[in-house]
């Protein structure tokens, strides 16, 4: 269980995190999700204890980090798997972090069997390959049997091995009842992987709800209309209550399902040369509703949203 | 006594501190043989063995340097933190084992350098019989172990491989010896910076050498030896307090 309450960072003038306030779930992957600069990281180093936040504040497992007496017993982390010393064995690095909490060291053992490293142990870690690092940095998580597990964006620059390995390794873990954290900034990753969502942009919450909830949300349907009649048949549609969008050559219409539109086009004997349900990706749906709040806009989002706009998904 | 078997672990898992120490050995130790073996007729004293010490006592500090600044540098200081939230009590650990490290190395170097003299010159006299002779041997452990404490503690402070090698050898090499050139005060300045005044402690008044150019300059310092000790391990602590501050307040 993570509890943040009114957590926010401010470095200076920037606000990094502002007012966030969300709960992770035992027992199920919750999805920590939210565009490249959105203070993703910021938020799992302050549960960390890492940075210290401007005001609020966060619990794991109702405990601030700092009073947890053997903290790796109740919260493994992988923020980033280049957090090894190059010149030390996968081995070395485990055995540190284990005796630091009185942690045996068969555990190290254990973690390195369970990820797959038993035959690299003894090899320096500087020479790991990314999937490698990550497997590694995964084992120094798991090195304390916790409860909670955080990882932040872990399928980056992963192999689809990689990735549907964490994936199903992520569901694993929340099937023995623990509470899983995981960040990425991509929906369709996390739609896969997490049941729960905290979304955010710009260090500020956006939602907080299951994924289906979140995806149906975000991918409402609209339907892709072209007639001749398209002037009387415009504010028919308006008046049934659906929002139109779009021009002379054919309009987009959601709000309303597409059998609706042919019975409602029937009844006014409105003559319709396309009749056709659209269904927009995620990621569009995704970049709609945290399009406001992506922190570095450049040209080329607006392209891309403007895009996303033709394209119609949604209001 | 977990934690500072934490930090041994990750001191001696890594080869760097092992080539710190050999360098510094070796500078130590080659450095005596070196002016022993090319030394004219009374030369050779307790003193002259020990002249090579301050550049060993460089790459001892350098090692304890970048046994902080490598955990900046590749990101295991946060992980050190997860692990061990209390950073003050995490960074005390370091301190302690690198610094106990340090005194080793400072006692072997002496003791060697001492040593391959006495080979090289049997017939020199290097008994050690006053405490001058002992403070200037056996001294040079407590010295390291205390120039590790402020190596670390700047370590710490600027976070940097580069930026600590760099002000350490500046302050060290350059700093301390071109101030006493400044005219009017700077001869006054010299008398309490730490390097000069810890000099003191480790030559006194030049009475371990048999002609006073065996050795580094003598210290300029007014402060009895263990004085000059006591005053430059306040500095070393003092400095080491400020970093420990520092790190507490900080993001990591």
């Amino acid at each position: 269980m993570i509890e943040a309450k009114g957590l926010t960072k401010r470095y200076g003038e920037t606000t990094a995190v502002n007012d966030l306030s969300f709960a992770a779930e035992p027992g199920v992957v919750t999805g920590f999700l939210g565009p490249n600069g959105a203070g993703k990281s910021t938020t799992m180093r302050m549960i960390l204890g890492l940075d210290r936040p401007t005001s609020g504040s966060v619990t794991v497992s109702g405990k601030r980090y700092h009073e947890l007496r053997h903290p790796l017993r109740t919260v493994g982390a992988l923020i980033d798997a280049r957090w090894v010393h190059p010149n030390r064995s996968a081995r070395s690095h485990l055995r540190w972090m284990a005796k630091s909490n009185d942690i045996p060291q068969r555990r190290v053992d254990e973690v390195l069997e369970t990820v797959g490293l038993t035959s690299v142990a003894n090899k320096k870690a500087g020479g790991f390959s990314l999937g490698m690092s990550q497997r590694l940095g995964i084992a120094g998580a798991l090195l304390g049997d916790p409860e909670v597990l955080m990882f932040d964006e872990p399928v980056n620059g992963l192999d689809p091995e990689g990735i549907l390995w964490i994936r199903r390794f992520m569901h694993r873990l929340a099937d023995e009842g623990r509470t899983v954290f995981v960040s990425s900034h991509l929906l369709s990753e996390m739609a896969l992987t997490a049941q729960d969502l905290v979304v955010i942009g710009k260090g500020e919450l956006i939602a907080q709800c299951s994924t289906a909830d979140f995806v149906s949300r975000a991918t409402e349907d609209a339907v892709k209309v072209r007639s001749p009649q398209l002037a009387e048949f415009r504010p028919l549609l308006a008046d049934a209550g659906a929002s139109v969008r779009g021009t002379d050559g054919g309009v987009l219409v959601s709000g309303m399902d597409s059998d609706t539109i042919g019975d409602l086009a029937a009844r006014h004997q409105v003559v319709l040369h396309e009749l056709s349900p659209q269904q927009g990706s995620l990621e569009q749906a995704f970049m709609q509703i945290t399009g406001d709040s992506v922190e570095y806009a450049s040209d080329f989002d607006h392209d891309a949203r403007a895009a996303t706009e033709l394209a119609g998904t949604g209001s | 006594m977990t934690l500072l078997a934490v930090e041994r672990i990750k001191l001696f898992t890594t080869r760097s501190p092992w080539w710190g120490t050999l360098i510094a050995l070796a500078i130590a130790i080659g450095f005596a043989a070196l002016t022993t073996a090319t030394a004219d007729e009374g030369f050779v004293s307790v003193g002259s063995t020990q002249f090579g010490q301050f550049f060993a006592l460089t790459v001892v500090m350098v090692l304890a340097a970048l046994a902080i600044t490598t955990e900046y540098r590749f990101g295991t200081i946060r992980t050190t933190f997860q692990a061990i939230p209390n950073r003050v009590s995490a960074l005390l650990a370091k301190t302690t084992v690198v610094s106990s490290l340090a005194l080793a190395i400072g006692v072997l170097a002496a003791f060697g350098a001492l040593g391959v003299s006495a080979l090289i010159a049997p017939e020199a006299d290097l008994a050690l019989t006053s405490a001058a002779d002992w403070r200037q041997v056996a001294g040079n452990g407590l010295v390291y172990a205390l120039a590790a404490v402020l190596a670390l503690a700047v370590g710490i402070l600027l976070r940097h491989s580069a930026a600590a090698i760099a002000v350490l050898l500046i302050y060290t090499a350059v700093i301390e010896s071109l101030t006493p050139i400044i005219p009017e005060i700077g001869s006054t300045i010299h008398e309490w910076m730490p390097f000069n005044v810890v000099e003191k402690f480790l030559s006194g008044d030049g009475s371990t050498r048999a002609v006073a150019e065996a050795g580094p300059p003598l210290s300029t310092s007014t402060l009895s030896p263990w004085l000059a000790l006591a005053y430059f391990a306040a500095i070393a602590f003092g400095m080491l307090a400020l970093a420990l501050a520092v790190a507490h307040r900080r993001d990591a």
